[in-house]
């Protein structure tokens, strides 16, 4: 009853936010006491993942280096869950404050955005198999196939050198997985990555020396000068005091490189604790047993990406079938201008990607002094995108009702409208029934993609925990289970539903 | 005749793409006639009758029916003018129509079909609608049926259930375009009989028909059309034995 009546709340203040273009509900409106920052927990570890021990944590170096910060600068941190490719966009369109999610600093970006001084430098590192010889350097590069992550400083490193044919991943344990499977050459990740996901597994090994260095900094808005200068004197003070260098030194990420930069030579001394944790945990999960209890701990997770992904696809539904019957309505019985207007819109909307609809309402409509949350914006997005499928759905129906029905209804003496709306539309409804049952299943998997706006549902609830605990079979087969068993009660009513109607159809 | 046409049409015209459906037709029907049309498949005797209702618009001439007129008017002289659309619903709300396939709605029960337009078009109140319904179901004998689907009902039972759907508007004339073609011929006759009841009782009856036993039984006047044009009216015992035209005779051959 108490989600029932959520989901009613939902609906209210989605249908108020739509009257009203202008109070979109606000957030973040302690602005003065917290800091938000964002990162993809699904870009894994070291920089910030769930903890292997309990999934419903965040942990990382990057986390702790943000919450060092925020206690120097006396804010509260507050996470924000966002897709790697949509942390700018996202910190432009004021979503959260701050970005750290090992974002280097580069010319190009420093454009979009301010950095802070770099809290981490490290390099790349070149990654082969174990029984692989041959490649140490990047000159060995040439000629082969080398896997590395989309938009990284390593990307743009392969591709400036003639003759390596580079492909790129969004996930480093899939081209680590193509390395093993003999897709790939070698693979060349930032350091940190190749600690983390190359270095424990005996099947690889890391080669060569360092190549070049990188810094990663904090990113901030243009506009947030005075908070830069806050962030940028905390992680002096914090590089002074060793907080800094403890952090590092707790996630073995430590090296020759930071030494000199922040000019401490000293002996390393602490023991790399996070890292042995981290690895403790994430292993020893061989038993059957020992699985399920790993599967049982994903649930609250995955219960919550569920219901976030049920939440979105029923209001978006809701959305699309009246905004589509609208639509249809418009497109078959509407005067010229109407009909034209409804017509372009139905095929603008079918002909371009719903992803490149979603970055524009969640990232484009900012500019133009729209700005809404993300759920709305996921629900707009989705429900304004099936509604045109809808819409079609519709007007087949629509036209599957007989002339002589109109005409009946007509001669009897209903106006057109009144003859749409009583008898027309009643049997048109029937006959979509089924097409709209199937758009649905569609829309709940197609929902996936609004983690690009940071909405985290079932399947970002997936990539995090499979890139934590690089079991991508276990965890697949349990996300493909959920999605099966929330679609099953609809279309199971879709089909009792169909099967009421269909007394009234024989013979006609 | 001392009292008005109920009907009174002149100079009726009908174009379809470019041929000429309608070539002029003039006509009276006076209250209570039942006046049947016949002509072979293609003369303009359904085009005619759909006229009446507006659901073919007319191109030229007037149509008066049950103290509404039809007119295409080229010159709109005063606002209180109204276009061929609103003038030809004004006219259905008075003027009954029953189709060959009997066109019952099959997303509505029996009753609902004969409840709808009453209630979506005077705006009655259900339990009204639904006592003036049953009466009228009870009228063409059906009473029984109220709760079946039209899927569930004879093709005989389906078209006597359309007829009840038009009377419940109170129409003063009713019109029938081929309405006993699609059924069994074991079923023609239950739908005739109401037909013929109804004329008992003084409605306005116009039909197209190929029921030439019907014509003759029950028929006040009998049209024959051919090519868009009337070419002969007479009192059915008339064209029957000796009509006037040789092309009526031609016709009714087969019949006789």
């Amino acid at each position: 009853m108490r989600r029932a009546s959520f989901l009613l709340t939902r609906i209210l203040v989605l249908s108020i936010g739509l009257s009203s273009s202008v109070s979109w509900p606000v957030y973040g409106a302690e602005k003065e006491k917290t800091i938000r920052w964002a990162a993809d927990s699904e870009s894994g570890a070291p920089y910030a993942f769930q903890d292997p021990k309990d999934p419903t944590l965040l942990k990382g170096f990057e986390v702790d280096i943000i919450e060092a910060v925020a206690k120097k600068i006396g804010r509260k941190p507050v996470f924000v869950q966002n897709s790697w490719d949509g942390l700018i966009p996202g910190l432009n369109r004021d979503t959260y404050d701050v970005v750290i999610n090992g974002i280097e600093i580069t010319d190009d970006r420093k454009a979009e955005i301010l950095f802070s001084t770099p809290y981490c430098l490290t390099h790349e590192q070149i990654i082969v198999r174990a029984n692989q010889e041959g490649i140490t350097t990047m000159a060995d590069f040439k000629g082969r196939i080398v896997g590395t992550l989309k938009t990284s400083l390593a990307q743009r490193m392969l591709e400036a050198e003639p003759g390596i044919e580079v492909r790129t991943y969004e996930e480093e344990t899939n081209a680590l997985e193509d390395l093993r499977n003999q897709r790939l050459d070698a693979v060349f990740f930032d350091a940190p990555i190749a600690l983390y996901y190359a270095k424990p597994d005996t099947t690889l090994k890391l080669v060569g020396a360092p190549v070049g260095e990188l810094s990663y900094g904090i990113g901030l808005r243009k506009k947030d000068r005075a908070l830069l200068n806050e962030v940028n004197r905390a992680l002096l003070e914090l590089r002074q005091d060793g907080t800094l260098r403890a952090i590092y030194e707790r996630w073995g990420l430590w090296n020759p490189i930071m030494a000199k930069a922040f000019q401490d030579l000293s002996p390393s001394t602490g023991q790399p604790t996070a890292y042995d944790d981290f690895m403790g945990a994430r292993g020893g999960h061989d038993t059957v047993t020992e699985k399920l209890k790993l599967y049982w701990s994903f649930m609250p997770l995955l219960m919550k990406g569920a219901w976030t992904t049920l939440e979105i696809s029923v209001l978006s539904m809701i959305l699309a079938v009246s905004f589509g019957l609208f639509l249809a309505l418009c497109r078959m019985y509407g005067p010229w201008i109407v009909r034209g207007s409804a017509t372009l819109w139905i095929e603008l909307i079918r002909g371009t990607p719903l992803l490149i609809q979603l970055f524009f309402i969640f990232y484009a409509l900012p500019h133009l002094g729209i700005k809404l949350t993300p759920f709305f914006a996921a629900v707009l997005g989705l429900g304004l995108n099936y509604a045109a499928y809808e819409a079609e759905n519709y007007r087949a129906g629509l036209q599957s009702v007989p002339r002589g029905q109109t005409e009946a209804g007509l001669a009897l003496g209903l106006d057109p409208l009144q003859t749409v709306r009583h008898i027309v539309l009643p049997q048109a409804v029937r006959n979509v029934i089924p097409p709209i049952t199937n758009d649905f299943i569609s829309l709940l998997k197609d929902s996936s993609l609004v983690s690009v706006i940071t909405m985290v549902e079932l399947t970002k609830v997936y990539g995090q925990l499979a890139s934590t605990y690089y079991d991508y079979l276990g965890t697949g087969v349990l996300v493909a289970m959920i999605y099966f068993l929330l679609g099953l009660p609809f279309v199971r009513l879709a089909k009792t539903v169909e099967a009421k109607f269909s007394i009234h159809h024989k013979g006609r | 005749m001392e009292s008005e046409p109920i009907v009174s049409i002149r100079g009726l015209h009908r174009y379809l793409q470019k041929q000429h459906i309608l070539r002029g037709i003039d006509l009276d029907v006076f209250a209570g006639q039942l006046v049947v049309f016949i002509g072979r498949s293609g003369c303009g005797k359904s085009t005619f009758l759909r006229c009446l209702n507006g659901l073919d618009e007319l191109d030229e001439g007037q149509i008066k029916i049950a103290g509404q007129t039809l007119e295409k008017s080229a010159r709109k002289t005063t606002a209180s003018e109204f276009s061929l659309q609103q003038q030809s619903q004004k006219v259905r709300e008075s003027v009954g129509m029953v189709f060959q396939q009997f066109q019952l709605f099959p997303h509505l029960t029996l009753l609902q079909n004969i409840m709808k337009a009453p209630m979506v078009v005077k705006r009655l109140p259900e339990n009204e609608a639904r006592d003036q319904s049953r009466k009228l179901l009870d009228k063409v004998g059906l009473l029984a049926f109220e709760d079946r689907f039209p899927s569930q009902l004879s093709g005989g039972q389906q078209q006597r259930g359309a007829i009840a759907r038009a009377l419940a508007m109170s129409p003063q004339v009713m019109l029938y375009d081929e309405p006993t073609s699609a059924l069994d011929p074991g079923l023609v006759d239950e739908v005739l009989q109401v037909m013929k009841d109804l004329d008992r009782e003084g409605m306005t009856q116009l039909v197209v028909t190929h029921e030439m036993r019907f014509a003759r039984d029950a028929a006040d006047l009998v049209v024959y059309l051919e090519q868009g044009q009337i070419v002969e009216i007479s009192p059915p015992e008339e064209i029957f034995s000796q009509p006037k035209d040789e092309r009526t005779r031609q016709y009714l051959r087969r019949f006789l």
